[in-house]
């Protein structure tokens, strides 16, 4: 049952490159588990609040990023006619925000947004950045229409950020 | 048909995007060709000046 | 397997594959166009931007597709010296490149006006750029190495670590929070993408992966050309000074 000298050589390369890639990707994995709080885009409001305390995160004196829903008739213009007040929220947690600037196309009340900026002494979050982000839902505006108003809808304004 | 080019006012990001896509691809594809063509007409040169040699070569290639 | 190692075969093979690779890629891609421009709904959120997915999520996939052949010539290549294979992994690069280049450009044509938007480092657009690099390291490493055993087995080596890559990008926008959103198509459940929007993604997918196919055959094709036309002009050279001593 002795393998022939060219098959033992295979063997022994598809061995080595099994090994290896094992080895490449636990070592992938552990580091991208170290980078979470790196990699991680934005932070929920929820998650602002539990690990605002965190002394890794630095939350109350670094910018950083929120990320979650317009809440529905929060949204309003301060006097200046430049600053837009709205809150975000990801339901057990909210965070009033306001921002001066353009806002992009697909903002809107119910709909994912992420903002860049810092927490000022009132709990407010100050952003200069404002992206809005969109969900993986894609139809027709009929279909959409159709789906609430027979109150079949799954959209943005229901679903997680 | 001037709405369909308008795009709802993205023209800009949709025409490019398909610009972008058709360049690229298009591009790719037809240096592909013109290196196929170029390849094979030479390997038909090379075969034709010297047919005596074709075993040599064979041997050289290892086919 | 070896079957296929030999170059005669697969030449003969290809010849009778390309047609009909050519005539799909044509076919799938203008009626992919048509319905993608033409025939298919504004989105209800994005409006006519929503497009722009019919090109960027089909090359997005090819992208990864193409590493994915790259990675498995490689592999082929690596453990059972397979002749064809290491050409095949060569031919790959560019094509998924190309790829990837396109699902580049087009995401910040569509991230600019709808998330606001060219660029963010987030988890998912990183690692496509990683990709992106990755191929350019590729074929600057193969390119770069004389010696061809030398540089087939650093191109290998290099596809294969590189294929860690290929579930990051994908599982990004499940693992992190990232301001691209998750996958419509490709997930539990069943797509969350209306069947008149469905339609020309996956016609334009298919027309990309006949694209690829044809592509690559005939990348495959001039290589071992190549390599026959190398050989004959040495044994030319090696006669000459043979005649001259």
């Amino acid at each position: 049952m002795a393998l022939s000298p060219a098959r033992a050589r295979k063997r022994r390369r598809l061995g080595v490159v099994i090994i290896a890639a094992a080895i490449l990707g636990i070592a992938v994995a552990l580091v991208l588990f170290a980078l979470r709080d790196t990699v991680v885009f934005f932070f929920g409001p929820s998650e602002v609040i539990s690990r605002l305390d965190d002394p890794k995160l630095r939350l109350q004196e670094r910018r950083f990023r929120m990320g979650g829903l317009v809440e529905e008739g929060s949204v309003r213009r301060l006097e200046d006619g430049k600053t837009t007040e709205f809150r975000i929220t990801d339901g057990p947690g909210a965070f009033t925000v306001r921002y001066t600037g353009l806002l992009p196309d697909l903002f809107r009340e119910g709909q994912g947004v992420v903002a860049e900026g810092r927490l000022d002494d009132k709990g407010r979050f100050i952003a200069d950045e404002v992206l809005a982000k969109h969900d993986e839902n894609y139809m027709p505006k009929e279909v959409a229409d159709a789906l609430k108003k027979t109150g079949h809808w799954q959209g943005e304004s229901e679903a997680k950020p | 048909m001037s709405s369909f080019f308008a795009m709802g006012g993205y023209a800009f990001y949709v025409w490019s995007s398909y610009g972008a896509a058709l360049l690229i691809l298009g591009g790719i594809a037809i240096f592909s060709m013109v290196r196929a063509r170029q390849a094979s007409r030479r390997l038909e040169e090379l075969k034709r000046a010297a047919p005596h040699r074709r075993r040599r070569e064979e041997a050289a290639n290892g086919a | 397997m070896h079957r296929f190692a030999n170059p005669a075969r697969f030449q003969r093979l290809a010849s009778i594959i390309l047609p009909w690779s050519d005539v799909l890629t044509a076919g799938l891609l203008v009626s992919g166009l048509y319905f993608a421009l033409f025939a298919s709904p504004a989105d209800y959120q994005q409006g006519e931007t929503v497009r722009i997915m019919y090109i960027h999520v089909p090359a997005a996939w090819m992208a990864m597709f193409s590493y994915s052949v790259m990675a498995a010539a490689s592999a082929a290549s690596l453990i059972w010296k397979h002749p064809l294979a290491d050409v095949a992994a060569r031919a790959a690069a560019p094509i998924g490149a190309g790829f990837t280049a396109i699902a580049l450009i087009t995401g910040m044509l569509w991230g600019e006006p709808m998330w606001g938007t060219w660029w963010v480092w987030d988890a998912r657009l990183t690692s496509v750029l990683i990709l992106f690099f990755l191929y350019l390291g590729y074929m600057a490493l193969v390119n770069a190495i004389d010696n061809p055993a030398a540089a087939v087995r650093a191109g290998a080596i290099l596809a294969l670590v590189g294929f860690v890559n290929i579930p990051i990008i994908k599982f990004s926008v499940d693992w992190w929070n990232t301001l691209h959103q998750p996958a419509s198509v490709i997930k539990m459940g069943g797509p969350s993408i209306a069947p008149s929007m469905l339609l020309p993604l996956v016609l334009m997918a298919l027309g990309f992966h006949f694209y690829f196919v044809s592509v690559l055959l005939r990348r495959m094709r001039s290589e071992l050309d190549l390599a026959r036309v190398r050989a004959l002009e040495d044994a030319i050279a090696l006669n000459s000074e043979e005649a001259a001593a």
